[in-house]
């Protein structure tokens, strides 16, 4: 019943494939997409912090933080260009976004 | 000890199962709070695994400032879910096989690494038993990684003035008060003398 490194590891993996999963199964859908990308920053910090525990070095969860400030930014950005791509097409559709280009 | 593994299991399970829900939910409203759930379950996992400051940044950040604004996004763009919903089962295969392949090969490595018997004197900050996690965090955090850290509240100020730019419009044919223009206002834009002939009119 001892919960060892490995443990943390496989919830980190099966999290990681979840937002992958995640990416494809809604490929209409951009704020599941970002979802799914909040979602492996979140499994890689699981992973961080259970590094940084077992092997009793602070750095992992000093990164940690850096992943969590990293992934605050993309989240507020990635809204925002969602809010203004709204207001210029009315949908979300990921497969008209290329319409932007140029 | 058991009661840490009951813990353990009872935070991954739910931790799962939200990840679970956030990429399958119907409603995207659920999505997201589907993935507060995750997030809270991953904080308590932290705590468990001796990070406590990261926990409660995870809970206040995470679930009081991201998930938040996902859920603000959500609601204020008024957007056809049903239709976003099509192609769902089209791309499962596809996405399946990327998953599972992806979920092996993470699995495999799992499986196959082993620390270096070294490991445990290379630490570059080691956690001393005796003081808490957030003090020493801080204590390594505001020293050897004081550049790193002004290079992140840089990220989060350059993330912050673009959503800004962004998204702030100036709407034409409102009327509002604009203070610098009367300021700068001068008397011969405003005043004009007109000598008027006494009898007639302007």
């Amino acid at each position: 019943m001892d919960i060892g490194l490995g443990h943390y590891l496989t919830l980190a993996a099966i999290l990681f494939t979840l937002g992958v999963f995640g990416i494809f199964l809604n490929r209409k859908n951009v704020i599941i997409i970002l979802m799914s990308v909040e979602l492996m920053l979140l499994a890689v910090n699981i992973n961080l912090v259970a590094f940084s525990s077992f092997l009793q070095d602070l750095v992992g969860q000093v990164f940690a933080m850096f992943v969590l400030t990293v992934a605050a930014a993309e989240a507020a950005i990635g809204l925002a260009i969602l809010v203004v791509y709204f207001r210029n097409r009315g949908s979300i559709e990921v497969e008209d976004i290329n319409l932007m280009k140029g | 000890m058991i009661v840490q593994a009951f813990c353990f299991y009872l935070f991954a399970f739910i931790t799962i199962a939200s990840g679970v829900m956030v990429i399958s939910a119907r409603n995207p409203v659920h999505s997201v709070l589907f993935l507060i759930l995750a997030f809270f379950n991953s904080a308590g996992l932290f705590v468990l695994l001796g990070a406590e400051f990261l926990a409660m940044i995870l809970v206040i950040v995470y679930v009081g400032a991201v998930a938040v604004l996902f859920l603000f996004v959500v609601m204020m763009l008024d957007i056809n879910f049903v239709e976003l919903r099509e192609g769902f089962l089209q791309y499962m295969p596809l996405g399946a096989t990327i998953g599972i392949i992806l979920l092996i090969e993470l699995l495999a490595v799992l499986g196959a690494w082993s620390l270096s018997p070294a490991g445990d004197t290379i630490s570059a900050a080691p956690i001393a038993a005796d003081q808490e996690n957030t003090r020493l965090l801080g204590g390594v955090l505001y020293t050897r990684y004081i550049y790193l850290f002004q290079a992140a509240g840089m990220i989060l100020l350059v993330a912050m003035i673009g959503a800004i730019v962004l998204t702030h419009r100036v709407r034409e044919g409102v009327r509002k008060q604009k203070i610098a223009d009367q300021v700068h206002r001068r008397r011969d834009e405003a005043v004009a003398l007109v000598k008027v002939k006494s009898g007639q009119g302007l």
